[in-house]
């Protein structure tokens, strides 16, 4: 229906875009352009921008200059055609309310009034939760569920309202590397069938390399959108890094090096464990060695 | 058998409540529960039991300034929780994490409440009758007051539900859908400062968590369902309330200490029969 009208309007389009905050900048001068129906890894170090980035498009923070469009209209709050899953919060893991509540208190929440669902209601709700085949986690407590089952739930909140752009803000933290891997197919599935534009960041790219069209690397106030190839290399890593940054290939992965210290792997060692974190705080300087776990290189 | 033990149970029944002060009793713990036990359930759901705990301490130093100065307890009460909800939610997340800063606030209420009865020549009854309530001694004035309080709460709670429920579970998306947290988080304790109000009618300012927590938590742990476990909450807090004036009136025991240990019962006894208690909460 109207995505048929609409394939020609990009979903992201970002023109000259700079966003500071607490007196950092986090974009600067940035102008990129997402289309319909793309699946983007969102990458780069801590305190990068990717939340940022994410709160700016759906209109919660305002950039100091330029233009953010979402699916052609100026990005602005509470836009219905965006599907938004924040990274997990502990209150989810010890709730012992069933999923089913869960995602349903995500339709039309925003709306006073009691939240007593309608039939249609209902139908949407049932919908979003057996897109994600979470049918059968839906009736049991969200605190008895893995991480992995929740973040599913998680993406079927996120579904609600049939958007057409989806945000997803670190699916993969604190998960391990098979229940990543089933997240990541899960939203490739999802974003085919549907046809939407899904920004999924991460701070590891090889979970990625499979399912992303496109690669979004966030550092030092810029952005480079484009192939794996194209934005994986050492030159433009160097530039988003502001140091020297290797990349290494070895079978179908992809390290990327500073200094013989895996970039991303330190990023993710970091960020474990962590609530929310509005990538702004602790720049880490990746580049000093620091006492490294010598298993770090074994991942997935 | 059974019907004349039903007799028996009835005639007692009627005996309990010939008496004015009884038929006050029930109905205004009546009321009260049922507000505590629904506004309680969201407060354990958020997390914000200590604001619970934290706002009826003001309340103290509220009844007893207003005592002071010539007042009623409870309106003094209603206006220093109220205000005091209204701040807390205003100051929103620069709350969090500062248990300490709030737990200085809430015993210097409890000082500032004990030197104004100082002051004040009826020290003891009043603040025996503040600190742990006086549910025998709730006048018709009273009642009605926690009747529009207590309706006053419900309606109010029933207006901002939804909202309240995205911005509880999921706060960053609920903030991304337009959702206002800090105003969300204002009216929500400005709803818990009048049901901590109506509460300590009953079971006096420190035993507020009886009410308002205890049979919240119990529901969240025998239902994983929303709207069960609301009328759980409620449905739990009116037994234990009712059934802590029945006991109190056969013992002769304060109401208050019969309506905690029922809370404190019902409350281990859902640990003990749920194999979610096995996993500790951290």
């Amino acid at each position: 229906m109207t995505r048929m009208a609409s394939t020609s309007i990009p979903a992201i389009e970002l023109e000259q875009v700079t966003i500071a905050l607490g007196g950092r900048f986090i974009l600067s001068d940035v102008s990129l352009a997402v289309g319909n129906g793309e699946f983007i890894g969102v990458l780069g170090p801590n305190g990068a921008g990717k939340t940022t980035l994410m709160r700016a498009l759906l209109g919660l923070i305002k950039p100091s200059s330029g233009h953010i469009t979402v699916l052609g209209e100026q990005a602005i709050r509470g836009n219905p055609a965006i599907g938004y899953m924040p990274q997990l919060r502990s209150l989810a893991a010890h709730l012992t309310l069933r999923g089913w509540d869960f995602v349903a208190s995500g339709i039309d929440g925003h709306r006073w009034g009691l939240p007593v669902l309608n039939a249609a209601r209902r139908q949407a709700v049932a919908e979003a939760i057996d897109l994600v085949g979470a049918t059968h986690l839906a009736q049991r407590p969200l605190g008895d569920l893995s991480g992995g089952e929740r973040q599913r739930l998680m993406l079927a909140q996120a579904l609600l309202g049939r958007p057409r752009l989806l945000l997803l803000d670190e699916p993969l933290i604190s998960l391990d590397p098979h229940h990543q891997r089933v997240v990541v197919e899960l939203v490739r599935e999802v974003q085919q069938r549907l046809g939407i534009a899904v920004l999924f960041s991460a701070h590891e790219l090889n979970p990625l390399l499979a399912a992303m069209d496109r690669v979004l690397y966030l550092g030092n106030g810029h952005a480079a959108l484009g192939t794996v190839d194209q934005v994986i290399n050492g030159p433009v890593l160097s530039r988003l890094y502001g140091s020297s940054i290797d990349v290494v290939r070895i079978n179908q992965r992809i390290f990327v090096m500073s200094g013989g210290h895996d970039v991303e792997r330190d990023a993710h060692m970091h960020e474990n464990g962590h609530g929310h974190d509005h990538d702004l705080g602790h720049g880490h300087d990746h580049a000093h060695g620091q006492d490294h776990n010598p298993d770090g290189r074994r991942h997935a | 058998m059974i019907t004349r033990m039903a007799k028996i149970t009835t005639l007692m029944g009627v005996v309990m409540l010939d008496y004015d002060f009884m038929q006050h009793a029930f109905a205004a713990a009546g009321i009260v529960a049922i507000v505590a036990g629904v506004v309680g359930f969201f407060l354990v759901l958020r997390g914000q039991t200590f604001a619970g705990h934290a706002l009826s301490h003001v309340g103290f130093a509220g009844a007893t300034g207003a005592i002071l100065i010539g007042g009623s307890p409870l309106s003094g009460l209603i206006a220093f929780t109220l205000l005091a909800g209204i701040g807390m939610g205003a100051l929103g997340d620069k709350l969090s994490g500062r248990d300490v800063a709030i737990g200085v606030i809430l015993s210097l209420s409890l000082g500032l409440g004990l030197l104004f009865l100082h002051f004040f020549t009826a020290y003891a009854t009043q603040a025996t009758a503040l600190l742990f309530g006086n549910v025998f001694g709730v006048s018709n004035g009273t009642l009605l007051v926690l009747f529009g309080i207590g309706a006053a709460a419900l309606i109010a709670l029933g207006v901002i539900a939804r909202p309240l429920l995205f911005a509880s579970l999921q706060p960053e998306l609920a903030e991304a859908k337009g959702v206002s947290l800090r105003l969300v988080s204002v009216l929500f304790l400005a709803i818990v400062a009048l049901a901590v109000s109506a509460c300590a009618q009953v079971v006096g300012v420190l035993l507020v968590f009886a009410l308002m927590v205890g049979p919240a938590a119990t529901a969240q742990r025998l239902t994983s369902r929303l709207g069960l476990g609301v009328a759980l909450a409620a449905g739990l807090a009116l037994v234990e309330a009712w059934l802590g004036l029945v006991l109190a009136y056969y013992t002769d025991w304060p109401a208050s200490f019969w309506i905690t240990a029922l809370s404190a019962l019902a409350y281990f006894a859902s640990l003990t029969g749920n194999r979610r208690a096995a996993i500790p909460a951290h």
